[in-house]
């Protein structure tokens, strides 16, 4: 039985190693390059506004999708001090349930109907992949981390990595390794113009979403009863169990919420990038990841924050950096380096140890 | 109605109760004292739950409650203030005090509750939508004390309520808690101040190294040499 301390002295400084520094003269050489390279490539090209603007709105799009899965890493490392790798499969397995869901309503003809039976459909569509991440994220608590609960903390990590693998190669065993396709109904397929700026309706569709679903999660947590729990869970599991509170219960209804949101994360991915397969989720979870670093991990709002940036950079980057956009996932891990060199607590973090005291 | 029989706890392979038995009457002020180390806290996290015993049992009107988790526990009615206070320092000090009523579905009955609490401790009232972590050391004590009451137990098991606090503020704690107690809540006191704890008493327990090494009523137990050597300063 394991009792939980409440330990509200400081951690004491650690003192800096000569790695610290060269890592910090790397970083600093990182940052010169990306700024020369800004400077003399990225300006030298001389892109009209419009095209920044475009790309921004792009960002935007995909950093709402980055936070709903950045949200889920939070949630469980706010809970368990787990970093939980393989939620990205949570969010593949999402939009495979879409996909197949998709595929139904193309069947039976609705996604030609009228614009409410189509948005009906589109809803049951991410509720299908909502549905399928969830079971996929409880299971994951129950088989793959509850039995490891007050092991090392390496230790449901290596667990973590195992599940990952196990469903990325469960659903190419199930459904090989060719890419299903989303194909978007007629009605949301194409755009409007505002000035010389082109929007996509699946992106207004899409950002609208994620912040509908980033303003939901947000109500559960601060206003519900579970959610004052969850918070009270995050700070002392035992002294949470004192007021009454089942902490199995809780850490089940976090993968619940986080996996909701990937489910939902998934599916709009599957419309945004029109594809998905098995390993579709690895990359993401990544970014996701980095994205909840860069916010300060067990923050949500940091998580929230640090997506909407990490989209952002990396929808502006590889044309502000003159480098192909195929590329774009280095800068995205840059990031996550430079972070981790620099602010290893993330924007959001500082303000939170500060709060916490 | 609490009895504990033969407990025996362990921390891994620290033995820490070895063999408590004790027993607290419905209306009581039972106390539980003894030096540094000698496993009061550890009785307490015992009968709530947090730890389990190896061996004994603990039975609640007769129903054994010893393999229960701890959630369950406070559900029947026991609730632990525990040591070191341990508010949840980011959260408010209302949602403190609504967690404390967690398990309770009656909302008139947790508001009615909410405003007894604060009618207790009055410092909570003008600081409700404050940070818990944000309010001095009494009023972190009172906080933990009015949270513990919310969930309206039967029992109430404080755990060093005078640690760490004022003279002045002690004496009002211990007012309160006499207070609590005639509004018909039975205390289980874990405390270091032997004096005060043996004042409000109606009886008393002596805890060293693990084992109950004196029992009786509490005026009987001031006047025992033994504590008055070891606990009250000769
Ligand atoms: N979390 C723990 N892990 C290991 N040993 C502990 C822990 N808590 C208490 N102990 C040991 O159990 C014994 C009783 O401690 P405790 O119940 O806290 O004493 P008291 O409350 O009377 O000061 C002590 O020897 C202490 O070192
Ligand atoms: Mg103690």
């Amino acid at each position: 039985m394991t009792v939980t301390t409440y330990s509200s002295t400081p951690l004491p400084r650690r003192r800096k190693s000569a790695a610290h520094w060269v890592l910090r003269a790397l970083g600093v050489l990182i940052l010169v390059l990306v700024i020369w390279r800004v400077y003399t490539v990225g300006m030298a090209e001389n892109y009209p506004a419009s095209f920044w603007i475009s790309q921004a709105l792009n960002g935007l799009v995909l950093g709402g999708v980055y936070a709903l899965v950045a949200l889920g890493y939070t949630l469980v490392y706010g809970i368990l001090l787990m970093i939980n790798f393989a939620h990205g499969e949570v969010v593949m397995i999402g939009g495979f349930a879409g996909f197949f869901a998709l595929q139904f309503f193309t069947a039976i003809g609705w996604l030609e109907g009228s614009a409410a039976l189509v948005a009906f459909a589109l809803l049951l569509i991410v509720g299908a992949g909502m549905l399928a991440s969830v079971l996929t994220g409880v299971t994951l608590e129950r088989v793959a981390y509850r039995p490891l609960r007050g092991a090392p903390r390496l230790v449901p990590l290596i667990s973590a990595i195992g599940a990952s693998l196990f469903l990325q190669y469960s659903v190419l065993l199930i459904f090989g390794v060719s890419p299903r396709v989303y194909q978007k109904p007629a009605l949301i397929a194409g755009g409007f113009r505002v000035g010389d700026v082109f929007v996509p309706y699946t992106g207004v569709i899409i950002f609208a979403t994620s912040l509908l679903l980033m303003l939901a999660l947000y109500l559960i947590v601060q206003r519900s009863k579970l959610g004052k729990a969850m918070r009270a869970v995050a700070e002392d599991k035992g002294t949470a169990a004192l007021m009454g509170i089942d902490v199995n219960q809780v850490i089940v209804f976090t993968f619940i919420l986080g996996s909701a949101l990937a489910g939902a994360a998934g599916v709009m991915l599957g419309f945004h990038n029109t594809i998905v397969k098995f390993n579709s989720g690895f990359i993401l979870g990544l970014k996701a990841f980095t994205a909840a670093v860069l916010g300060g991990i067990g923050n949500i709002p940091g998580a929230m924050m640090g997506a909407l940036l990490l989209g952002l950079i990396e929808a502006i980057g590889p044309s502000a950096l003159g480098i192909p956009t195929e590329y774009k996932d280095i800068i995205s891990f840059s990031v996550l380096v430079l972070i981790l060199i620099f602010r290893p607590s993330g924007l959001l973090g500082e303000v939170l140890s500060e709060k916490k005291a | 109605m609490l009895v504990l029989d033969q407990i025996h706890t362990y921390y891994d392979r620290i033995h820490a109760l070895k063999g408590v038995s004790l027993t607290v009457q419905q209306g009581e002020i039972v106390t539980l004292i003894g030096s540094n180390g000698a496993g009061k806290s550890t009785t307490l996290r015992t009968i709530s739950g947090l730890l389990n015993p190896r061996m004994g049992s603990i039975t609640l009107d007769g129903e054994p409650i010893d393999h229960l988790p701890a959630h369950e526990i406070t559900r029947l009615g026991i609730s632990h203030s525990p040591e070191g206070r341990k508010i949840f320092a980011r959260l408010t000090v209302e949602e403190n005090l609504e967690l404390g009523a967690f398990a309770r579905k009656d909302k008139p009955g947790i508001r009615e509750d909410m405003n007894r609490v604060m009618d207790l401790f009055p410092r909570l009232r003008e600081r409700l939508h404050q940070r818990g972590g944000t309010l001095s050391g009494g009023e972190q004590q009172m906080l933990a004390i009015g949270r513990a009451l919310m969930s309206r137990p039967r029992i109430l098991l404080l755990d060093e309520p005078s640690m760490g606090l004022a003279p002045l503020l002690v004496e009002q704690i211990f007012r309160i808690i006499e207070n609590i107690n005639e509004q018909g809540t039975t205390i289980l006191l874990v405390e270091q101040n032997a004096h005060v704890a043996l004042s409000i008493a109606n009886r008393a327990y002596v805890m060293e190294t693990g084992v109950i090494v004196l029992e009786g009523p509490a005026a009987e137990v001031l006047a025992s040499p033994q504590v008055r050597e070891a606990y009250l300063g000769g």
